[in-house]
């Protein structure tokens, strides 16, 4: 599914990881500064890995050796940040609308009402981002990331700016949505109690490297 | 007394029509320009930004004067235009729009550079994450945010093609019905004997206008703040 080999520098701050997985839901766990959103935004194709591969379901859309770049818009990717990032300017059934309208796909009025119930967003439509607490904003990101049909989910610290009782409130539909949306996910996160709700895969990062792989039980 | 005339009626017609031509015309180079110095790095990127400027210092008179060379019957480009495009700019309504653009474009173009530095890059990675090609990306993201600045960038450009005087004359003279523009309407008037109650006028007009670019311009600025917050 996912295949990264990669080295990056950064500065001071040297990257270098390899690691490749079937998992449905890989978990990406570090302290802050371990480079993980680095990481994740080089399997986004936002950042250019200096040297190295990266191959998401079979397509390799990093080869440094070969020339290979492909840009972040034709990797059909979706991305969840931190803040959510919603656009401003338009409320939320047009944020959920853009992904499918940038990447020309026919309506899927059925996956969309899924979706929107999947994720209770149904009453925010007409609402503008400026509106939402912070917890409706992340759910009406993941939506916007989900209705664009990725093949690959990347998901920075999607509940890293909430409160603990803001993030009980999103931790259910995340793993709804590993079970139900079946879009393989890479998860970020600082928290091993979260990843171990979520994740069917670690992989440690500890100061640009990776430092053990391997089931949940690596977390303990 | 306050009657306005025909001949005046003329003038502030001309004014407007040269003020909304180059208004029209420089904002797409504008808002070109204005993402070109908020978003991008490029050798001589200084030396740009300071030509842009260049008629807000420089003596209009120098202006105009620099635009006749060109831009004149006998000038490289202008000579050019005339034989090829039939397009004469030097003793018409047309060169007035020229001067007016190139005198009012840095004020044009602040406003639109300044309301593009301030939209979060983020968003627009956001976009292209969605699947959103780089053109696609401004049409959807930079240029609505950028919305209220470039409409700001427009009226205060307008208000001071609008106003303009010493490139105007200097490039294409002071002919009634043709080329003369408020301004220059003002400043016949104040040289004619019985001119001054014509001229109050037209003082009149002019600040009006002007006072109201200048609101038109602010309300836009608090518009594009409310924007970026998403209210």
């Amino acid at each position: 599914m996912l295949r990264v080999d990669i080295e990056k520098q950064l500065g001071e701050f040297s990257l270098h990881a390899s690691f490749a997985s079937e998992g449905r839901a890989i978990g990406l766990f570090g302290a802050s500064g371990a480079g993980k959103t680095s990481l994740v935004n080089m399997i986004a194709g936002l950042l250019r890995p200096d040297r190295g591969t990266i191959v998401i379901d079979g397509e390799t859309v990093d080869d440094t050796a070969a020339g290979i770049h492909v840009p972040a818009w034709r990797r059909r990717i979706g991305y969840v940040f931190q803040d959510a990032r919603l656009f401003p300017h338009l409320n939320v059934a047009q944020n959920l609308d853009y992904g499918r309208r940038m990447n020309r796909l026919p309506p899927d009025p059925s996956q969309h009402k899924r979706i929107i119930d999947l994720l209770d967003i149904g009453a925010l439509l007409d609402r503008r981002p400026g509106k939402l607490s912070g917890g409706e904003r992340q759910r009406v990101a993941l939506g916007r990331a989900l209705l664009s049909k990725p093949r690959l989910l990347l998901l920075d610290e999607p509940l890293g700016a909430l409160d603990e009782g803001r993030k009980l409130e999103i931790l259910p539909y995340l793993v709804r949505l590993r079970d139900e949306a079946n879009v393989p996910m890479v998860y970020v996160s600082h928290d091993a109690a979260e990843l171990r709700q979520l994740a069917t895969q670690i992989v440690m990062l500890k100061q640009g490297r990776v430092t053990s792989f391997g089931g949940v039980k690596v977390l303990t | 007394m306050f009657e306005i005339s025909p001949a005046e009626w003329t003038a502030i017609l001309l004014s407007l029509r040269v003020a909304i031509i180059a208004t029209l015309v420089a904002t797409p180079f504008g808002i070109a320009l204005a993402w070109l110095l908020a978003r991008r790095d490029f050798w001589g990127k200084s030396l740009l930004d300071a030509v842009v400027h260049l008629p807000l210092v420089l003596p209009p008179v120098v202006t105009g004067y620099l635009l006749l060379l060109t831009f004149g019957r006998r000038g490289l480009v202008g000579g050019f235009l005339a034989d090829h495009l039939g397009i004469v700019f030097s003793f018409r309504w047309t060169g007035a729009a020229l001067a007016c653009g190139v005198m009012s474009f840095p004020l044009l173009v602040r406003p639109m550079r300044l309301s593009i530095e301030a939209i979060d890059r983020r968003l627009e990675q956001a976009a292209e994450t969605l699947g959103a090609a780089p053109w696609k990306v401004f049409f959807t993201v930079t240029l609505p945010l950028a919305l209220p600045g470039v409409l700001a960038g427009m009226v205060l450009g307008f208000a001071k093609a609008i106003g303009e005087f010493g490139a105007t004359i200097t490039f294409v003279s002071n002919i009634p019905g043709e080329t003369q523009t408020i301004s220059s309407a003002i400043y016949s008037l104040i040289q004619t004997p019985d001119g001054d109650a014509a001229a109050g006028r037209l003082v009149i007009v002019s600040i009006v206008l002007a006072l109201g670019a200048l609101i038109a311009a602010e309300w836009f600025a608090r518009r594009a703040t409310a924007r970026l917050h998403g209210n």
